[in-house]
């Protein structure tokens, strides 16, 4: 039988420390066990039991002492996308497969210093390029949720922090970072039937976070409540020196501030959200949720984000453009997967073409031709323009809503393997995240019921920049009314 | 635009990835389907608007010119395919 200690909340936990109910050790010992015994999951690339151990040894000694930190002995999982100092970082890449960063990620050096524990470096895609998680070089994480309809169907996370999602899903780790570029982390929050929320643009350090696509990649935080989402995202927050594009702008206290009601908030419905082909259940659910938000005292207004439907082809330039100059530093020079070749040039192509997954590749490729010579007008500053254009339509919206509800994303988790050979249709999964992103926003996804299938349907709200406390409070408000309480058959099955 | 197999072969040697025939065959009428896809963009009028670049409106500081960090050169060989003597080695590229 799995101890109740997975099942938890980061308060109660933190409150069973105190009180002396369970010790550190046996906190991480038992996440531990869930970690090994869901391995079947794929979850992490890198397990890390020992460090974690000699981490709960020291928490317990900090609790004697009556030091603890704020999040004392918290198990959680590090996306394998954050460079941690002396632990193997792999981006999901071959290219990287054998880096041991020399140096720590700011956002992972304020969770550790704030006494959390990662017992494992989660799986992700490639260079964090993908929404289903199965670009890893390390294969695919496969859902701790099953299909009731289906129920041999191995099924995605979501991408592309699919392995984080799996981790606090399964009950393996109580938190995970995720990173959120075009939806990474509130997607697969809502796959996977838990809370994921990205933070404004700048809201957190990029420094030594792997990059992807500099002027979209946030840090993200996963958790199974919307008050630990805050409580974890409020330490990763912060200006530092070390990123020119982090905020110095105080950060809230979210935890304590989501509480407050949302009497008299306007929450907007975009219409344009209502894409074709979208499931009966995803409306539904919609619906439910605005209903739900206007029980609990806030103003339901419909406004209008025109050009919605341009902004997954616009990041499809943007960020694939990025992508190519930001990976031009994996040359097989100076770190990273090196294959001999007849010359210079020989090496840094052989290095590249078999360090690199397909979808990598891809997207290289792409951004390569929106920015070579002839191109980069017709695409590259075109797709910055209406980038422009989709963000002036949420400053418009936001003069008449203080947060926008949507579904997260378009399905519910779908089987490893599907879309694989549509990168379009795989693209269009991020169709609800992606407009946020461009235009820098905070989002935040909360578990809001379950499809025809069983499985876990999220939904999003979307707040003004650097507003996450309105976010937060409305994110609490839905929490509370829809009640969400299920959980994947694994974990049914063994408490 | 049509992406053909010599367009590929361009785009792949300027990103320095090798690709074989077989690789070319595989891409060139993927990535003809997602720039194909992404031409919609150009039925958006954008005339007088501004590229977006920097999202945050954060404007970038400036920091005072001194070293802050150093002497840590094992650090940054550490990773290396092949470093001798506080170099990284890479191929001849001299004859």
């Amino acid at each position: 039988m799995t101890s109740k200690l997975i099942s938890m909340s980061v308060t109660e936990t933190l409150a069973g420390l105190k009180n002396k109910d369970f010790s550190a050790t046996e906190l991480i010992k038992d996440h531990i066990a869930q970690m090994e015994s869901c391995r079947n999951l794929n979850a992490m690339i890198t397990e890390l039991p020992e460090q974690a151990l000699a981490q709960a040894a020291e928490s317990d000694a900090r609790i004697a002492k009556g030091e603890m930190r704020p999040l004392e002995a918290i198990p959680m999982a590090m996306k394998d996308l954050f460079c941690t100092k002396d632990i193997r970082t792999t981006a999901g890449s071959h290219i990287l497969e054998n880096f041991i960063p020399p140096y720590e990620s700011t956002v992972s050096q304020k969770l550790k210093d704030a006494g959390t524990i990662s017992i494992g470096k989660a799986n992700l895609d490639e260079f964090a390029m993908g929404g289903s998680n199965t670009t890893s070089y390390f294969g695919p994480v496969e859902n701790p949720w099953k299909s009731t309809t289906h129920p041999d169907k191995k099924l995605v996370p979501g991408g592309s922090s699919g392995g984080s999602a799996a981790a606090v899903a399964s009950g393996m780790t109580m938190l995970a970072t995720g990173t959120d570029t075009g939806g990474s982390t509130r997607q697969p929050a809502s796959f996977c039937g838990i809370v994921g929320v990205k933070p404004t643009y700048g809201r957190c350090s990029r420094w030594g976070i792997i990059a992807f696509a500099s002027s979209l990649d946030q840090a993200g935080a996963f958790a199974r409540s919307v008050e630990d989402a805050a409580l974890m995202l409020g330490t990763m927050a912060g200006h530092d020196a070390k990123d020119s594009t982090s905020a110095n702008k105080k950060v809230p206290d979210f935890a304590t501030l989501l509480k407050q009601d949302i009497k008299g908030l306007r929450i907007g419905i975009p219409k344009e959200y209502r894409v074709d082909g979208m499931p009966q259940d995803i409306i539904d659910i919609w619906e439910k949720g605005a209903a739900m938000l206007k029980d609990a005292g806030a103003q339901i207004v419909d406004i209008s984000l025109p050009h919605t439907k341009y902004a997954v082809p616009t990041y499809y330039i943007v960020a694939p453009a990025e992508a190519s100059s930001n990976l031009a530093r994996y040359d097989g020079v100076r770190y990273g997967l090196r294959v001999e070749g007849k010359d210079l040039q020989d090496m840094y192509e052989s290095s590249r073409a078999e360090g690199f997954g397909a979808e990598v590749k891809r997207r290289i490729m792409i951004g390569t031709y929106c920015l070579s010579a002839g191109y980069y007008d017709a695409y590259y500053t075109k797709a910055q323009k209406i980038r422009r254009l989709i963000s002036n339509d949420f400053t418009a919206a936001f003069e008449k809503c203080d947060a926008i509800l949507t579904p997260t994303a378009p399905s519910s988790a779908f089987a490893i393997g599907e879309n694989a050979d549509d990168p379009i249709k795989m693209y269009l999964g991020d169709v609800f995240t992606i407009p946020a992103s461009l235009a820098g926003l905070p989002g935040i996804s909360v578990p809001a019921g379950l499809d025809d299938q069983g499985l876990p349907l999220g939904l999003q709200i979307i707040g003004r920049a650097w507003d996450e406390v309105t976010m937060f409070r409305t994110a609490f408000a839905l929490e509370q009314a829809a009640a969400f309480s299920a959980q994947p058959q694994l974990i049914k099955s063994v408490a | 635009m049509s992406i053909d197999k010599t367009t590929v072969s361009k785009i792949a040697s300027l990103a320095r990835i090798k690709v074989t025939d077989q690789d070319l065959d595989y891409y060139a009428p993927q990535l003809q389907n997602i720039l194909d896809w992404a031409d919609q963009l150009q039925e958006v009028d954008t005339t007088g608007v501004e590229p977006l670049a920097n999202v945050s409106e954060i404007a970038l500081t400036l920091r005072e010119d001194k070293v802050t960090d150093g002497n840590i050169q094992p650090a940054i060989l550490k990773n290396a395919p092949e470093s001798v003597e506080g170099f990284f080695v890479v191929t001849k590229i001299v004859e």
